[in-house]
């Protein structure tokens, strides 16, 4: 393509998959057109593959032990870090909320700007929850006994298809602020925000491996997630509006007793305050129990 | 590697040799056994719609002890109906300083009839008289307690300022407390203002239908809870049942998978308690009688048949040998036979099937290469029996460390380091619970923070409470019963 007369040619972007601090294509080499609400062409973004999947999970693994036994002070201030960076980022976020979802630009503007103000409301949880749903015991007994809430390991979210960014973040702040560490499938046919949220992440102090991104058709990568056997949860969400793939990964995710969160009828409307839900639905509540006596 | 099978066991001898208990059996007479039972549907006593009924024996002589009706889809259908209507017209609609009046009057009733209670599931369980009437029966109770009192504060549980209950809960349990998992299920049920549908255990029916002729003298409104006995095809029945809101299940692992499954695309709230294959660390620095008494209750109380025993030792390799010696004198003190015999330590084996279960995997453990060892101990001629056993020279991969037994079987393993303590509790596809002996604080608390495990006991074990969270990680389920997080399985 020849320049235009004046001005320079743009550098344009590679989207490509997250996966373990690092930025793959997928291992398959394929990768499919993203294209605006009007049609137009954007992009071409990496097309995630089952192995790819796997691969995040195994990324995910291994970032579970060091993420999880952080200090929830230390986790607060890295998801804080993440609101920080995004905010320096909030132009180019709104441009591709603005063409991705077909919203004027003042309302990308907004969604950005949630987005950011979400993952500080998250941020703050990180050291509070515990007081929240964890406590001491009143036994009838000689014992101290408490419960404490708990990871419960790698959780698999299937992100909303509609809200690209807000969405996103609303689903994926939830999971990795306890100490879970998450695989999450982007929208499919919006996955540009995803990609840059990563490229947020992989420079704000998240380790890597503790949120893994792909980027593709579902029908690839979800069925892998949720039937994988170190997958500990899967969050359906994305699946908002097609039950019967929601019943089928659900029955698949019973193999080893994954928790499932199953999609609502339709993607709920992101701007309205979340509650605990999707915090305390990924994690596991530890009793202990210690006698008391001289 | 020292090998703990090369310890030199005393031969001390036990109290049975130093002087022989005379049988101190609690009376039979307490219980009044009907020939034939049938189902509790909408407050009343009704026979099952097929006719069909099955046996239920007492597993320590295999004595029939009663005709059981046979609950078919359609009297699952029924107990549906009749748990709708009192949910939408009676119990939903009652304050919930009301509905705690009832459950505080089930609690008192199981306190008053606890003696016949307690007789009645040593007969159709096979369990210790002692723990039957120590463990099982006051904690039925104050579960009924606990939870009657939450009937009426629901609105400070922490799930909004006016959680609603789901509807019908369709509860199935198992045969290893019956009783007292009817109470884990019903008592915050009903609390929440749920009705239920509860299939208690096929070999372990009688407790659940004393509990309804409980329910009747409470006065509780018909419907409120309905009690349907049978297989598991009958537990299928009300699990898939279109009409129930809620499925609780306490049981193995692989009926939950499928519980799961068959709830896939539904809107039913699951909770799930269930396998486990706990580890019980002992490390060099922990007071070793003590130790041994943990482990001895760990495994062999209620026969071994709890979800959440510590069916592996992981003993520290430095004190292995030591261990390992006390632990069989103790073995050689435990008394097996009689449940209603107040002095037996280990009772009958459940089922025909469950005994032929740890026959199986007991023999795999052998073929596999670890050593068996079990004290010598007569066991009654008649009924279903297994001598407590210890396996040594047992490795992660053998089966019986692996595998649930629920039975009276230890397997022993060793370990050098913390982490590698750790590291073999973990190795498990299980979660519900574990075990951890040292004199030293901060060395407990950092494996119980590495430990994947609902419920951890740190010197002492197989401790219960109703207000104390209870449930598994991984494949031991989903959910948490007890303590305020009970509440949230029967809540929106």
């Amino acid at each position: 393509m020849t320049p235009p007369e004046t001005g320079r040619l743009d550098v344009r972007k590679t989207y490509k998959l997250y996966v373990g601090g690092a930025f793959p294509r997928s291992e398959s080499g394929r990768s499919y057109p993203v294209h605006d609400a009007k049609g137009r062409f954007l992009a071409n973004a990496a097309h995630a593959s089952r192995k790819d999947a796997r691969d995040a999970v195994q990324a995910a693994r291994k970032a579970f032990p060091g993420w999880s036994t952080r200090t929830p002070y230390n986790r607060g201030q890295v998801v804080y870090r993440v609101a920080e960076v995004l905010e320096g980022r909030r132009a180019q976020l709104a441009e591709e909320v603005q063409h991705g979802e077909g919203l004027s630009r003042r309302q990308a503007e907004t969604a950005v700007d949630a987005a950011v103000d979400r993952l500080v409301w998250y941020a703050g949880w990180a050291d509070k929850l515990a007081q929240v749903v964890g406590g001491t015991n009143p036994v009838a007994g000689p014992y101290f006994t408490f419960s404490v809430p708990e990871p419960t390991g790698v959780v698999a979210v299937l992100a909303p298809q509609g809200s690209s960014l807000l969405g996103l973040v609303s689903v994926l702040a939830p999971v990795v602020v306890t100490g879970n560490t998450a695989v999450v499938a982007a929208s499919a046919d919006r996955p540009l925000p995803a990609v840059t949220l990563a490229e947020v992440l992989a420079t704000s102090d998240v380790p890597g491996g503790v949120v893994n991104l792909l980027t593709g058709s579902l029908a690839d990568t979800a069925p892998t997630l949720a039937s994988h056997m170190d997958v500990n949860a899967v969050d359906l969400t994305g699946l908002a509006g097609d039950p019967e793939e929601a019943t089928r990964l659900e029955q698949l995710a019973a193999e080893n007793l994954k928790r499932v969160l199953r999609p609502p009828d339709a993607e709920p409307d992101w701007t309205t305050g979340p509650g605990l839900d999707r915090m305390t639905r990924f994690l596991e509540t530890k009793t202990v129990w210690h006698p008391v006596g001289v | 590697m020292t090998q703990p099978e090369d310890a030199p066991v005393p031969t001390r001898p036990g109290p049975a040799e130093v002087f022989a208990y005379a049988p101190a059996p609690e009376s039979r007479a307490v219980v009044d056994l009907r020939s034939s039972y049938g189902l509790f549907v909408d407050g009343r006593f009704v026979d099952a719609v097929g006719g069909g009924s099955f046996k239920t024996v007492n597993p320590a002589t295999e004595e029939v002890l009663a005709e059981v009706a046979e609950g078919t889809a359609e009297d699952v259908d029924l107990a549906v109906a009749a748990a709708r209507r009192a949910q939408t017209r009676v119990w939903s609609r009652m304050p919930g300083r009301e509905r705690a009046k009832y459950l505080f009057r089930i609690a008192r009733i199981l306190q008053e009839r606890s003696r016949e209670l307690a007789v009645l599931e040593s007969l159709d369980n096979g369990k210790p008289i002692r723990e039957s009437r120590d463990v099982d029966v006051p904690l039925a109770a104050q579960w009924f307690f606990y939870y009657a009192g939450w009937a009426d504060k629901l609105e400070h549980a922490g799930f909004g300022a006016a959680p609603q209950p789901l509807g019908v809960a369709g509860q199935v349990i198992p045969w290893n407390f019956p009783l007292l998992m009817l109470s884990w299920k019903v008592a915050p049920a009903l609390a929440c203002g749920n009705t239920v549908v509860l299939k208690p255990a096929e070999t372990t029916p009688l407790t659940a239908l004393l509990f309804a002729e409980i329910c009747r003298q409470a006065d509780l409104p018909p419907g409120v809870v309905n009690i349907v006995t049978g297989a598991g095809e009958t537990g299928r029945a009300v699990v898939a049942h279109p009409d129930v809101d809620k499925v609780a299940f306490t049981g193995s692992t692989e009926v939950g998978r499928q519980i799961a499954r068959t709830v896939a695309g539904t809107r039913k709230r699951v909770t799930l308690e269930l396998g486990g294959k706990a580890a019980n660390i002992v490390f060099d620095d922990a007071p070793v009688d003590q130790a041994v008494e943990g482990v001895v209750n760990g495994i062999f109380f209620n026969q071994g048949h709890v979800c959440c025993a510590g069916s592996r030792l992981l003993v520290q390799e430095s004190v292995a040998e030591d261990v390992l010696a006390r632990l069989k004198r103790r073995m050689g003190t435990l008394r097996v036979g009689d449940p209603l015999d107040k002095n037996t330590d280990v009772g009958a084996i459940n089922s025909a099937t469950q005994l032929a279960r740890i026959r199986e995997l007991s023999e795999v453990g052998e073929a596999e290469g670890a050593e068996r060892w079990s004290p010598s101990c007569t066991l009654p001629a008649h009924g279903y029996w297994f001598p407590p056993t210890v396996f040594t020279g047992v490795s992660q991969a053998h089966r019986i460390a692996r595998e649930e037994i629920f039975g009276p079987v230890l397997s022993v393993l060793t370990f050098r380091t913390p982490a590698e303590a750790v590291e073999k509790a973990n190795n498990t596809p299980y979660g519900l619970s574990a075990g951890i002996w040292s004199d030293k604080g901060s060395r407990i608390l950092w494996v119980v923070d590495r430990l994947r495990a609902g419920v951890v006991w740190a010197n002492t074990f197989n401790q219960f409470d109703p207000t104390s969270p209870f449930g598994g990680y991984q494949e031991s389920g989903y959910g948490r019963e007890g303590g305020r997080h009970g509440l949230e399985a029967y809540l929106r």
